[in-house]
């Protein structure tokens, strides 16, 4: 059997789950401490990938990253190198996708945190990056881990934008879902069962870890 | 020397304070809502006001004018949070060496462990905060402010958190530990609504009311004799009548529908007058009534019981005066002892009793 998509289904996940931690961590920052209105329009753009469907995030990421598009165009020229229907490409759907889940619950943790121990922190003579690194994301760790486990699980089950910006090429761009599709398609049952069985183990596993961090959380208030 | 000047607008609240805080306790005193902690955050450099000045010890904090606003790292300003805000993720040691980062590296444990001594933390340092007392947390919290060596510490209601009984301990230690860095710190300023805590710990006092500052002045001066209404209410007084100077010493206590004599010469400008629950006295019937034109001397208030309260030592009687009645400054509060009340009064005495209001105890208030 080829476990090329388990693989490449994992490292796309993996790959866009760290891409989504800092932009998620950084957009949540950035929010948290806009003024009201423009928290507002922020939270509704940074949002939208959540409930638009996937293939209209496919759509945008063809004309943006596409060998014709305004990205898609420089990298072609610039660097010979194509952003479209490669494995990698997978991964600009994943983030994109994955992004609103780790971004809400980061803003979900910074708005329970107590805003006095950053203020402690400044008369204390502490750098506002200091504080943000050892003080407010240890607080809010449970919330960041939470979102992290999510984007992850996410990004493990993207199938729509991938499939219009990745395809599907066996050994190249396949992932576990893209696979699943297309063993159905061609008639092959037990192997599409045998992906499916295999994405249910992993998609459990993902979410028992979820639930470990959210009991954890409860007990590990002040 | 830390000397306040500020301004700002919050929706409809508008603080605007101006003191000026000499070495020693400051407390400022007003009820919730008051705009209390607010100056604290805005003197800490957590808010920012409108416009204004902030100075202390010749350092200028804060001039909107000049365009000057220091971030609360180059404030040295050590600010105590009412919930003491630890940071839950370190421990005991941990936190304490936060505020010792601005010391060279090699002092750092030396000054934590010295300060871990000095606060009866010892054996508590590899603790988390969780894990500790409110008072415990209260110390720890302390310790990390003033191992900073602050100019100007700021105690944000340092005891709201707390319960009855384990206020008083920590207001005793609390006195002990401002005590002994008296020399080190040089204002402190204390936030307060609860005017006991004012008077046991605070040298002076500026009271607020609904964002004013109304100056600062000695303790004990605000509670023997306020001079304005504002600052009567803030310093506990529950009686007051709208008053009208009669000439020399009398003055018509509208609300109550008596004349008083006040003892002394009662100034043009006296707009009220009140006297203190504590200081109303049963007449006993020794002082007679002298009917003149329907008025009483000798501070002579004839009232009706309306309802009498039965708190934990005293009895709360709550009387009405002769005055207008739609008018809620012409019912009187009166407390007193207990067993005091129930020698005098029973269940099947009249209802109509006469209150005697000893001239000193009098407050002549301005507007």
């Amino acid at each position: 059997m080829d476990w090329y998509p388990l693989f490449n289904s994992l490292r796309v996940a993996a790959i866009s789950t760290a891409f989504t931690f800092f932009l998620g961590l950084l957009a949540a920052h950035v929010v948290s401490r806009a003024p009201r209105l423009v928290r507002g329009a922020l939270d509704v753009v940074l949002t939208l990938p959540l409930v638009l469907p996937p293939t209209v995030i496919g759509f945008f990421l063809l004309k943006l990253f596409g060998p014709y598009g305004p990205v898609g165009s420089i990298f072609e020229k610039w660097f010979e190198t194509r952003l479209v229907m490669r494995w990698y490409s997978a991964i600009f759907a994943s983030v994109v996708v994955a992004f609103p889940l780790m971004y809400r619950t980061t803003c979900g943790a910074f708005r329970a945190y107590d805003r006095d121990l950053r203020s402690a922190g400044q008369t204390l003579g502490l750098s506002n990056t200091y504080i943000f690194w050892r003080v407010t994301l240890p607080c809010c760790k449970q919330g960041i881990i939470a979102g992290s486990i999510l984007a992850f699980a996410r990004a493990l089950g993207e199938y729509g934008a991938t499939s219009m910006v990745a395809g599907y090429t066996p050994g190249r761009t396949a992932t576990i879902s893209t696979t699943v599709y297309q063993l159905w398609r061609t008639g092959d049952d037990a192997g599409a069962y045998t992906w499916v069985a295999i994405n249910i183990a992993i998609s459990a596993v993902v979410l028992i870890a979820l639930n470990f961090f959210e009991k954890n959380e409860k007990r590990g208030g002040i | 020397m830390l000397s306040v000047d500020i301004h700002k607008r919050l929706g409809d609240f508008r603080l605007d304070v101006a003191f000026s805080a000499e070495d020693g306790i400051l407390a400022l005193l007003g009820a919730s809502g008051c705009g209390k902690s607010l100056t604290l955050r805005c003197i800490a450099g957590i808010e920012r006001p409108d416009s204004g000045r902030i100075e202390l010890n010749g350092r200028v904090l804060f001039d909107s004018e000049r365009g000057i606003n220091l971030p609360p790292q180059k404030r040295r300003v050590g600010y105590l949070f009412q919930h003491y805000s630890l940071f839950p993720n370190m421990t005991v040691a941990q936190n304490i060496m936060q505020g010792a980062r601005l010391r060279p590296k090699g002092e750092r444990r030396a000054a934590v462990s010295a300060m871990i001594a000095s606060m009866r933390l010892d054996g508590l340092a590899e603790h988390r905060p969780s894990e500790l007392s409110g008072g415990q947390r209260q110390r720890v919290a302390l310790a990390r402010c003033l191992i900073a060596e602050p100019e100007a510490l700021l105690l944000d209601e340092p005891f709201s958190a707390l319960d009855d009984y384990l206020k008083w301990q920590l207001e005793l230690e609390l006195t002990d530990t401002l005590g002994a860095y008296a020399g080190k710190v040089g204002t402190t300023l204390f936030v307060s609504h609860d005017r006991g805590e004012v008077y046991r710990l605070a040298e002076s006092v500026c009271t607020l009311t609904r964002g004013s500052g109304n100056g600062v002045q000695p303790v004990r001066e605000l509670f023997a004799e306020p001079d304005t209404l504002a600052k009567c209410l803030i310093s506990g007084c529950k009686n007051f009548s709208r008053a009208r100077p009669l000439g020399g010493n009398l003055v018509e206590a509208v609300d109550w529908g008596v004349t008083l004599d006040a003892g002394r010469e009662v100034t043009i400008d006296v707009a009220y007058v009140g006297v203190r629950a504590h200081y109303l006295s049963i007449d006993n019937g020794q002082l007679t009534m002298d009917n003149y034109g329907g008025r009483t001397t000798g501070n002579l208030v004839r009232c009706t019981v309306e309802r009498v309260i039965d708190d934990v030592f005293s009895a709360v009687v709550m009387l009405r005066t002769s005055g207008d009645a739609s008018s809620e400054m012409s019912r009187l509060r009166m407390e007193l002892p207990k067993a005091e009340w129930d020698g005098f009064y029973s269940a099947d005495s009249p209802r109509e009793i006469d209150i005697s209001i000893d001239a000193k105890d009098i407050m002549l208030l301005k507007e």
